[in-house]
């Protein structure tokens, strides 16, 4: 006879509800008429998230807890990941509701009779609602779960609707459609390294959770070959995602062909989540054998930081520009998973949070920068932006001082503990190499300011278009986060700082 | 201690009102120097409530604070940015606004035909805010970011008119020279900072009763060099004579009443520092008194009616900051000093622009004369500034310089012997120069250029001259009847009730032989411009000519510090294009190679994507098994 376990659904109300969400999306397409989707679907999803940040506040406030018969584990840092996906899904909700960013119809063949005709009518792709809700959904569960199936689950939920997401640009459609076939692809692959690795673990271990393979590593009864190479091919599957040299390189085509309103939720909320379930893997499960894995993630760390800086320098395209940008950033946030620290987790969710709603704000500036044919990303093009429009170019070079980590802005107090907590665990050489490559970056950070505002421009074809008001607010609210962190960081790494932990 | 949530008015007025003037442009055009003028007052209301509040309460519960955030907090480095209005800071708090709001005033007028009159009164008003945060910080850190914002407002009121490139330039020099003092203000945070943990004045004083002599007096030089820059002292006085180019008011309000008095402030804030340091005590008195004499000497060679005030600026600055090395006993006096020469020299600087105004902006006293005629009331108000300056009892400087004068006989041996001379022969040469000034300008015959047709000038600007008139003849009577101010001062700057109960040379002796030495001053300027020549005569003494040229302090700087430095940064700029240009070439070049590699890798097939990740893996095996090997 099988009782039904308990899955202590209070706790896993956050995520339901993002799913509920995403399922009456579903059916919004399926049965409301065309007029009325785009603002159905979008009161819709705001008010999932809204109503799960909630349930999720409720739950902080009445203690974490592991959950669904220890296959989740609704700590600290989890939550405050879950939080930070939830802001992010927010605000980049608000930029994907600009629907001018997207196919019309994406089954069509680009630059067929059909499209055309798609276009015409003025049809709209309302399904990146429900296909983001999926996403978040899967985002929020990657970094609580606790078990190497519950990982892979969570980790394909997330993947498979961005897969469809990355190939719904409304321009450049052969692009699009190449970057989406390219992540799905390479994204299988690493998801089968992923679960290799697990099979691995499990033939080592004898269990599928991560606190059975701590006691197992502790009582010393494996064999250790399956440890070493299932930690290697779980790390691949991980690394991959989080974007680490060298299992980056599907990062710059992706960032550049992707929508960029999609580009920007993906950068900053799947780097939240699969950083989160790094840390916990790292934290949790394997910081009884850190002595075989610390030498190749620090090399990993130091390697992503200096490729990332370097090949940012010589892109001549925004969005691959950030691409590389977020590589590097990365790799500083490894630097965070080799301290093995209270701070360094601490850092690493302050850090998480501020590049993220940093992210989302310049891609969101990236979608409104257009000349007669649409978005413009070459950088090029974008010389004298700041004679033209000055607000929208200081806003801009506000987020790019964030990501340079220049005093003042969130960035750099989410370097300056990050790298403070690596040398605090005795990590000299990686705080090195991480202030040298972030000198590095900062060259092409300012090299793009200076372009903005100090290069006359020599052409007058592009020009920014009035945001939606929502695009609007999203950038606002994006830009005020990124000041106030800077200016008194203390608001949210005092919070940081008591989420700084995780539950066996 | 008494905890206030009032203190934050004082800077948040001001700053509200500069930053909406500045925001409002234009459109403020037609009400921005009222409204200014208006807060600058309230301000002032603001501090005479505080103050008789203050005078209301008894003993440790005169001093307010008030803690407006928690501004820092890394680690075990914790700064609050907080208030702290004390005996001491009540009456710059008082000096400021009061003399600010005469200055507003007179400033309408002064500045009517300007068409950026608004832009004007919200740099007075960013520099009220400032000034007012310098004094009310609590600690060094809040101090600093007062006296950095002083700096700005300085830096910008002196090339208020930057269209004229020497007025720019001027801008720009008083810029340098103050950064080198607060390098001074830093480098001293910095080590009270390592060495007491903290930097708020109660935690530094608590620290200094027991910290080595050299930590002392390394924090308390590098104070004195930041008083030096700000206080245009020796050997960084050389901008204050430039930083003329500022409108008149301005040259009266912070280049005479105020700012340039933030030295003496440090100096006597810090009082727990050089009382416990003698070398630092010794080193403030050499600066003071090499100073007073410099300041001195340049002003009786000078032509331009603003720069020889501005060198009796400096001369006089040059006595509080004497004064403030004279231990326990000299804060009051050099305090008290600094108040009446608040008065007397904003009035005498008001009373040049007054003069400057009637005579289409000339400054050449050379083309003055028998101005008292046609313009009576700045002329009996500029003499009584005069009066006061020269210590003429019962006129203001009497009582605050011959305290000082009395102090420094008797601090003692040979020492006060030669203090004591050098500040009554500060005191003989001021007599001079004044008078010369006085002379050339209100007396003896009419030197005019043809176009001049001098007049009084309005209500507007002869009022606040009437008030600081009235300043100048009574407060130094007023702060020092029953000792008023040294009392008030006493549990601040000299907690221990230290006094000289015996003198070198009794008090009256002291005045007589003072007034003796001034009397000689006025004679020899009396006889020796009889007949003032037009153009300037060059067959004068050496010291004349030295005295022309600033005795020399700006082709010093230039032979010293700027054409070694040209040199330095010439070779280093070759060394920058060679070496670190050249490596940056030698980089740029190998990263170009790489990133083409990193091209050919990045060449957009997924199958090589996957190549490189299998390539990764098997490079992490291998690494990993060698490791574990």
């Amino acid at each position: 006879m099988l009782s039904a376990p308990n899955l202590d659904y209070e706790l896993l109300a956050p995520i339901m509800i993002i799913l509920g969400g995403a399922l009456i999306g579903v059916l919004i397409e399926a049965f409301a008429k065309p007029a009325w989707r785009a603002r159905l679907q979008l009161v819709i999803s705001l008010a999932a998230i809204v109503i799960s940040f909630n349930q999720l506040v409720r739950v902080r406030n009445d203690g974490s807890s592991i959950a669904a018969v220890t296959s989740v584990s609704v700590d600290g840092a989890g939550m405050f990941l879950q939080g930070a996906i939830l802001i992010f899904a927010f605000l980049g909700i608000l930029v994907i509701a600009d629907q001018d960013n997207f196919a019309p119809q994406a089954s069509a063949l680009p630059g067929s009779a059909e499209e055309a005709a798609a276009i015409q009518a003025g049809k709209q792709q309302t399904e990146v609602f429900p296909l983001t809700m999926f996403a978040v959904a899967g985002m929020m569960l990657f970094p609580v779960a606790t078990d190497y199936i519950t990982l892979f689950v969570a980790l394909e939920v997330l993947s498979l609707p961005l897969y469809l997401m990355a190939g719904l640009s409304r321009r450049r459609r052969l692009l699009s459609q190449e970057a989406a076939l390219k992540y799905f692809l390479l994204g299988a692959y690493s998801s089968a390294f992923f679960l290799f690795g697990a099979a691995l673990l499990y033939g080592y271990s004898g269990t599928i959770s991560l606190n059975g393979l701590t006691d197992a590593i502790r009582g010393n009864t494996g064999n250790d070959v399956f440890l070493l190479l299932g930690i290697i091919f779980l790390s691949v599957g991980l690394l991959f995602k989080v974007g680490a040299v060298p299992f980056h390189s599907w990062k710059p085509d992706v960032y550049q062909g992707a929508p960029t309103p999609i580009t920007g939720f993906m950068a900053a909320a799947t780097k939240a989540a699969a950083f989160g379930a790094t840390l916990r893997i790292f934290y949790l499960g394997l910081d009884a054998a850190q002595t075989s894995w610390k030498p190749f993630i620090a090399v990993i760390s130091v390697i992503t930081m200096i490729v990332g800086s370097l090949a940012a320098i010589s892109q001549r395209d925004m969005k691959r520009m950030l691409a590389y940008s977020s590589i590097a950033h990365a790799g500083f946030v490894l630097t965070a998973i080799v301290s093995l620290s209270e701070n360094a987790l601490s850092a690493s969710l302050f850090y998480l949070f501020a590049y993220g709603v940093a992210t989302i704000g310049a891609f969101a500036i990236i979608t409104i920068v257009r000349d007669s044919a649409g978005e413009v990303s070459d950088v090029n093009r974008w010389i004298g932006l700041g004679k033209k429009s000055p607000l929208v170019a200081s806003v801009f070079s506000l987020f790019l001082l964030s990501f340079a980590g220049i005093p003042l802005t969130s960035g750099f107090v989410g370097k300056f503990s990050i790298f403070s907590a690596a040398y605090e665990s005795g990590n000299i050489m990686l705080v090195v190499v991480g202030v040298l490559s972030s000198a590095i970056a900062v060259f092409f950070y300012l090299r793009v300011i200076l372009m903005l505002f100090f290069t006359d421009a020599t052409n007058d074809s592009i020009s920014v278009v009035i945001p939606s008001i929502l695009t609007r607010i999203s950038i606002s609210i994006s830009a005020i986060f990124t000041i106030i962190l800077g200016i008194a960081p203390s608001l949210l790494f005092d919070i940081a700082q008591d989420f700084a932990y995780f539950l066996r | 201690m008494t905890i206030s949530t009032n203190l934050v008015y004082f800077i948040a007025l001001p700053l509200f009102s500069s930053g909406l003037l500045l925001l409002l442009g234009r459109k403020a055009d037609k009400w921005g120097h009222i409204f200014a003028t208006l807060v600058s007052a309230s301000v002032f209301i603001i501090g005479v409530i505080e103050f008789f509040a203050m005078q209301s309460r008894e003993g440790e519960a005169r001093a307010a604070t008030q803690k407006l955030f928690e501004w820092i907090s890394v680690g075990s480095f914790q700064v609050d940015a907080g208030l702290l209005l004390d005996q001491l800071s009540i009456c710059f708090v008082l000096l400021i606004s009061g003399v600010g709001t005469l200055i507003h005033i007179y400033s309408i007028a002064y500045m009517s035909h300007d068409r950026d009159r608004r832009r004007f009164f919200a740099y007075l008003n960013l520099f009220i805010a400032a000034m007012l945060l310098l004094v009310l910080g609590d600690s060094y850190l809040n101090l600093y970011v007062g006296w950095e914002g002083v700096g700005l407002a300085s830096y910008l009121l002196i090339g208020f008119w930057n269209e004229k490139p020497a007025y720019a330039a001027a801008a720009k020099k008083a810029f340098v020279a103050n950064r080198v003092g607060d390098v001074g203000l830093s480098l001293a945070i910095m080590i009270a900072f390592t060495q007491f943990g903290t930097v708020t004045f109660a935690g530094v004083k608590e620290g200094a009763s027991g910290a080595s002599a050299g930590a002392l007096t390394a924090i308390g030089a590098m104070l004195l060099l930041a008083a030096a820059g700000k206080s245009a002292q020796f050997p960084l006085q050389s901008w204050l004579g430039d930083a003329m180019a500022g409108p008149t008011p301005v040259s009266a309000l912070i280049h005479a009443a105020t700012m340039v008095t933030a030295g003496v402030y440090l100096i006597t804030r810090s009082n727990f520092i050089f009382d416990a340091s003698p070398t630092a005590q010794l080193m403030v008195v050499i600066v003071g008194a090499i100073t007073l004499l410099f300041g001195a000497l340049i002003g009786t060679a000078k032509d331009d009616i603003k720069k020889a005030l501005a060198a009796s600026t400096m001369s006089q600055i040059g006595y509080m900051i004497l004064a403030t090395g004279l231990g326990p006993i000299g804060y009051a006096f050099a305090i008290m000093h600094l108040i009446t020469h608040g008065f007397f020299k904003a009035g005498l600087f008001l009373g040049a622009g007054s003069v400057m105004h009637g005579m289409n902006d000339e400054v050449n006293m050379r083309r003055y004369g028998a101005l008292r005629k046609v313009m009576p009331i700045t002329a009996a108000t500029f003499g009584l500034g005069y009066l006061a300056i020269l210590g003429v009892p019962p006129f203001a400087g009497f009582y605050s310089k011959d305290k000082i004068i009395e102090t420094a006989f008797d601090s003692g041996g040979i020492q006060g012997i030669l203090l004591g001379i050098i500040t009554l022969l500060g005191a003989g040469i001021t007599a001079f120069y004044m008078t010369r000034v006085m002379v050339l300008t209100f007396t003896g015959t009419k030197r005019w250029d043809e176009k001049a047709r001098p007049h009084e000038s309005p209500f507007l600007m002869w009022a606040p001259m009437a008030a600081l008139a009235v300043g100048s003849v009574a407060s130094g009577f007023l702060l020092n009847s029953g000792s008023a101010l040294v009392n008030w001062l006493q549990p601040v700057v000299n907690e221990n009730q230290e006094y000289h109960s015996e003198h070198l040379l009794p008090p009256i002796v002291v005045s007589i032989m003072a007034l003796t030495v001034v009397a000689i001053g006025v004679a020899i300027a009396v006889i020796k411009y009889r007949t003032v020549p037009v153009v300037a005569p060059e067959n004068v003494l050496g010291i004349t000519k030295a005295a022309r040229k600033d005795l020399y302090q700006d082709s010093f700087n230039e032979a010293i510090f700027m054409r070694p430095g040209q040199k330095l940064t010439a070779g280093l700029v070759n060394t920058d294009y060679k070496v670190v240009d050249g490596l940056v070439r030698l980089v740029g070049w190998v990263v170009q190679i790489s990133a083409s590699n990193l091209r050919n890798i990045q060449n957009g097939y997924v199958r090589s994507y996957a190549l490189i990740m299998v390539l990764g893996v098997i490079a992490l095996i291998a690494a990993v098994w060698m490791v574990t090997l």
